[in-house]
């Protein structure tokens, strides 16, 4: 029961709190870059969730059964983003060919992927935070739900942005960062939620 | 000439190119180290040095590496310098390792570095691929230190850590969240766009469209192509 309850709260604070695009800034720029239509950004987010959960699962093992135990531990940068590199890749050639449907909705955004930190920065944290194999997995997926929950709340402000009146000098990026800065702090308000709901 | 054109090589990072304020690159570092005065400048650091080494490997081997597997190449040699220039951070400078945390790590995965190998170090020589990277570096670090400035004095009232008599009594912590540094972000881009007056070359809008990997990215054509 108490290691449900540590799941919980890891998803909870990864999806809300500790949303990794709008507290961590990591994957800022497939957030202001795809966010512009609903579906775009819908097709992002899930394509995310996907990499990062793969990430996780093939670079915890890496971690604890070839790096530490081979005393590597300073190849998990270049190696971490080869296999993120590598799996991106694989993924995409397998989508096309056993279920080109779902390739044709997701994978343009698959090869973006490789670049975004929030995959790497997912996989690392995983290891400094030195959660077990499910927690990694946990946290992974709750990473993704809120780069998702993050990049439709905000497409759904940028179509209201499109419609209005704006300084010249403000137009494009500027209004766009200090739009996302107010979706940054409303999400502030989940600061504590989820020890005063669980009282983890 | 050619030494003038070395010059432009060389200063272009620091304005009319800002990495940060012009060309829109490394937006999660920008955002995520520069709530201290000392965090921001030792990432602007750290950065600069992969940029210029990268630079200067990924220049010397232009004609060496082949198009098609140009990118897994350029990520290696990044990730290379990366994880050289985090064990010495490691090693000697130890405050500053525990303050940029992951972000060192993620230097691999900024922008910038790919995209100035993309854009310049793949298609120039050596010695201009290492003033481009000095540019760019110097640039970064001061847009970095530009929006640390305003972020440290008015969220936390410090200057670099020291204490700043009266401001510290009437800080306005919202600054130093993440929500004030997208916001401060926001409004530096906009004073920046005043200054050069449209001289510098803008993108209308931030998109594929206007993504400086727009060419590299395979993923940015098919979006455009499909919006087109």
């Amino acid at each position: 029961m108490e290691s449900f309850k540590t799941l919980i709260v890891i998803l909870m604070s990864s999806v809300l709190v500790n949303n990794y695009v709008l507290n961590r800034f990591l994957g800022i720029c497939p957030f202001l870059g795809v966010s512009k239509k609903l579906n775009q950004a819908v097709g992002m987010g899930i394509s995310v969730i996907f990499v990062m959960l793969l990430a996780t699962t093939v670079t915890w093992p890496i971690q604890y059964y070839v790096l530490d135990t081979n005393d590597l531990g300073y190849m998990q940068n270049i190696l971490f983003i080869l296999i993120i590199a590598a799996l991106v890749q694989f993924v995409e050639i397998a989508l096309k060919k056993f279920i080109p449907a779902l390739h044709k909705s997701l994978g343009v955004y698959l090869p973006l992927i490789t670049t975004n930190c929030a995959v790497l920065g997912v996989t690392i944290n995983n290891i400094n935070d030195k959660y077990s194999f499910l927690e990694s997995m946990i946290s992974s997926l709750g990473a993704g739900l809120g780069f998702l929950l993050a990049m439709v709340l905000f497409s759904g402000l940028r179509s209201k942005i499109e419609e209005s009146e704006i300084p010249p000098s403000f137009r494009g990026l500027p209004v766009t960062l200090i739009a996302a800065s107010f979706v940054s702090l409303a999400f502030f308000g989940f600061a504590g939620i989820v020890e005063n709901l669980i009282g983890g | 000439m050619k030494n003038n054109s070395n010059l432009s090589a060389l200063l272009k990072g620091i304005l009319l190119e800002n990495p940060v304020f012009v060309l829109v690159l490394g937006t999660c570092p920008t955002l995520a180290t520069t709530t201290s005065i000392i965090g921001a400048f030792s990432m602007g650091i750290a950065a600069m040095v992969v940029l210029i080494c990268s630079n200067a490997v990924i220049s010397a081997l232009r004609k060496v590496i082949p198009d098609t597997v140009r990118i897994p190449c350029y990520i290696v040699i990044i990730s290379g310098f990366v994880t050289i220039v985090k064990l010495f951070i490691q090693a000697y400078l130890p405050s500053i390792f525990s303050h940029l945390g992951v972000y060192l790590d993620l230097i691999t995965v900024n922008c910038i570095i790919l995209g100035r190998a993309e854009m310049f170090a793949g298609k120039n020589s050596v010695g201009r691929s290492v003033l481009d990277g000095i540019g760019m570096g110097i640039g970064f670090t001061l847009a970095l230190l530009s929006i640390s400035l305003i972020r440290e004095v008015i969220g936390a009232g410090t200057f670099a850590g020291m204490a700043i008599p009266f401001i510290i009594d009437h800080r306005i912590e919202f600054f130093i969240k993440p929500p004030g540094g997208l916001l401060v972000y926001g409004i530096m881009i906009a004073v920046v766009t005043k200054i050069t007056n449209g001289r510098a070359p803008f993108k209308k809008e931030f998109t594929c469209e206007g993504c400086p990997s727009a060419g590299v990215c395979h993923t940015c054509k098919k979006v455009l192509k499909e919006e087109n």
